[in-house]
């Protein structure tokens, strides 16, 4: 038998895991076009404010344009992106960043001249308020806040074992270690949402063991909502509550991950249609 | 156990200050032995301006990581406001230390003012326009200090433009007793000269002083940052446009004092001084120094000052010369044989475990 197309889940299925609570993100229709190309079309979804969400789907389905489209990096052409309910139309990458969406990068993009310790303290430029002569002139003020910044960034890189790093050039660390720091810097901005942009991209089994353990750990001690893109699938079904499947720029398939595992739409996605015998 | 850290670039920084500290005390020396040229003597004030435009520009180029091309342009300006300032000053203020310093904080103020004109629609972009414009800018001011006429008298400022080039001083209709300040095409004449060496230096401490204090604060992590890498500057919410102006103009100001200080060492003073060759000098300080090393560009600047003076020897082949040593200095610091070579002479080797 060939497996018949099944219905499309209800956009705010995720969101029933959480019914308590009104979503931390909300996505309506939400578009891009770029020239004639659809690149994300009518994309809806609710993120519950301390859920794990795997976003998922072949390569060039437009999960990293969701991205882009969430902080700004693109401008959507249709639909609403609603951040604790506000509307976060004509806001830009940096002041959506300051309401609450912090990201890492598929391809890591660090600030490699700058210590491990100045990358989480940067993080943290919009939280601190000491103006630029307090800083020139190294008023009480510029103490102050700089010592709660450095207590706080050894704090945050502690998480990841990283605090004994902290003097080291960010571009000069492994690999690993650059994705966790991203993910350290992505904390330090004190986000509501956290955006990971495969974040288990290149590590071993050992260390995406790891990586998902401090995933958890995150959303536990920061009771925050985590959106991730991730191809490992072992990672999206062990830790993810809800996923979202995505394929040309449209999703195709809601769910928990059990409900996603047998989805045929999603399966078909993957490995293509079953031919008819 | 909590032990007291000292940052890698406090010592450097100490470093750089107490070296230009003992360059002072060291040039004061031998200028009170004699043991000094005449001419050389001469460039110790040109020096410290040269050198303060070189870290100045070094926060543009070396900090923020956007190209400058017109950095005499801000010089200029800093001069000319910096001199009419001074002129116009002269019965009010008689204590020539505190007329020079307020023509030079005038001076600062005047460039940068420059600066945010410049900057404001220019650092909204990204790429390299800004050297584009600052280039055009550069060429501009030369031309309008060509044209401008300034004079003071009993009732004030004089100000004129002599565009269709038929205007004179006399234009101004000044009454009698007053002094012509900016004669057009042929600049600022008749200055009093009250730059000396010591404020010379203390242009280049507190030069050092603001750049270096604002590169380790918060502002200049954040103006590093969106050198580093924009996009991700961005998406942790620092905004690019705020944090390239505050470079942008800081570096404007100061080179305006420097500028003030520059243009109140000769008594004449023409507005040709600060063309696009003047500008590429500083450059050339700043890239030969290192992008970001503020002492690199001290000493390039100094060393490059005085070479066209030490090179007279050669006479005709002075500027062959000069280039030759530039471009053998260009190679060897950046042959990695000499590199690997000088660093196994480094005190500081790298803590941290760098691959775990």
């Amino acid at each position: 038998m060939f497996p018949k197309l099944v219905p499309m889940p209800s956009p705010n299925l995720l969101t029933e895991r959480d019914a308590d609570k009104t979503p931390i993100l909300e996505c309506i229709n939400l578009g891009i076009n770029f020239g004639g190309l659809a690149a994300v079309e009518n994309f809806n979804m609710a993120i519950g404010r301390t859920e794990i969400t795997g976003l998922i789907g072949p390569n060039g389905a437009g999960k990293t344009t969701v991205f882009n489209l969430l902080t700004k990096v693109y401008q959507p052409t249709k639909g609403t992106i609603l951040l604790d309910g506000n509307d976060t139309h004509n806001m830009t990458t940096a002041q959506v960043n300051r309401a609450g969406i912090a990201r890492t990068f598929q391809n890591i993009r660090l600030f490699n001249d700058l210590t491990v310790e100045e990358n989480v303290t940067v993080a943290m430029n919009a939280h601190m308020h000491y103006n630029m002569w307090s800083g020139i002139f190294r008023l009480p003020g510029f103490w102050k806040e700089e010592r709660v910044a450095h207590e706080r960034a050894l704090e945050l890189l502690s998480i990841f074992n990283m605090a004994d790093l902290a003097d080291t050039k960010a571009g000069s660390l492994p690999y690993g270690a650059q994705r966790r720091l991203e993910i350290v810097r992505a904390l330090a901005t004190n986000p509501s949402l956290l955006l990971l942009d495969e974040p288990a991209a290149g590590m071993n089994p050992s260390e995406t063991a790891e990586l998902m353990e401090n995933i958890r750990k995150i959303r536990d001690t920061f009771q925050i909502a985590i959106l991730l893109i991730e191809h490992d699938m072992n990672l999206v079904m062990n830790i993810c509550e809800g996923i979202a499947v995505l394929n040309f720029g449209r999703i195709i398939a809601k769910g928990t991950p059990e409900d996603i595992q047998s989805n045929p739409a999603v399966i078909e996605a993957y490995l293509g249609k079953q031919k008819e015998a | 156990m909590k032990k007291l850290r000292i940052k890698q670039h406090t010592r450097t920084d100490f470093l750089t200050y107490l070296g230009v500290i003992i360059l002072f005390v060291v040039m004061n020396i031998l200028k009170s032995n004699g043991t000094l040229s005449r001419s050389l003597t001469g460039q110790l004030v040109p020096i410290c301006c040269y050198m303060s435009m070189a870290v100045s520009l070094n926060l543009t180029v070396g900090i923020l990581g956007e190209l400058s091309l017109g950095h005499a342009g801000f010089m200029s300006v800093g001069a000319f406001s910096g001199i009419v300032a001074a002129m116009s000053l002269q019965n009010i203020i008689p204590a020539v230390p505190l007329r020079l310093a307020v023509a030079m904080i005038i001076g600062a103020a005047a460039a940068a003012i420059a600066g945010a004109i410049v900057g404001t629609p220019v650092l909204r972009l990204r790429g390299d326009y800004l050297a584009i414009v600052t280039l055009a800018f550069g060429e501009i001011i030369k031309d309008l200090v060509n044209c401008l006429l300034v004079g003071y008298d009993s009732k004030g400022l004089h100000m004129a433009f002599n565009l269709t080039g038929s205007k004179t001083i006399d234009d101004l209709g000044m009454k009698e007793g007053g002094i012509a300040i900016i004669k057009g095409a042929q600049g600022a004449t008749g200055t009093t000269t009250i730059a000396t060496f010591t404020a010379g230096f203390i242009l280049v401490m507190v030069t050092l002083f603001v750049v270096l204090n604002l590169k380790h604060s918060r502002a200049g992590r954040a103006i590093m940052a969106l050198r580093d890498n924009a996009i991700a500057a961005e998406s942790v919410g620092i905004n690019i446009t705020k944090y390239k102006m505050m470079a942008f103009v800081t570096s404007a100001a100061l080179a305006g004092a420097a500028g003030a200080l520059y243009g109140l060492n000769f008594s004449s003073l023409q507005a040709t001084k600060f063309n696009f060759n003047t500008s590429i000098l500083i450059l050339v300080f700043v890239v030969l120094g290192g992008l970001g090393n503020l002492w690199g560009s001290l000493i390039a600047a100094a060393a490059l000052t005085v070479l066209p003076e030490l090179l007279r020897a050669f006479s005709d082949y002075r500027m062959l010369v000069y280039a030759i040593v530039l471009i053998l200095v260009m190679l060897t610091t950046n042959n990695p044989t000499l590199k690997t070579f000088f660093s196994r002479f480094k005190l500081h080797k790298p803590t941290g475990k760098e691959a775990v």
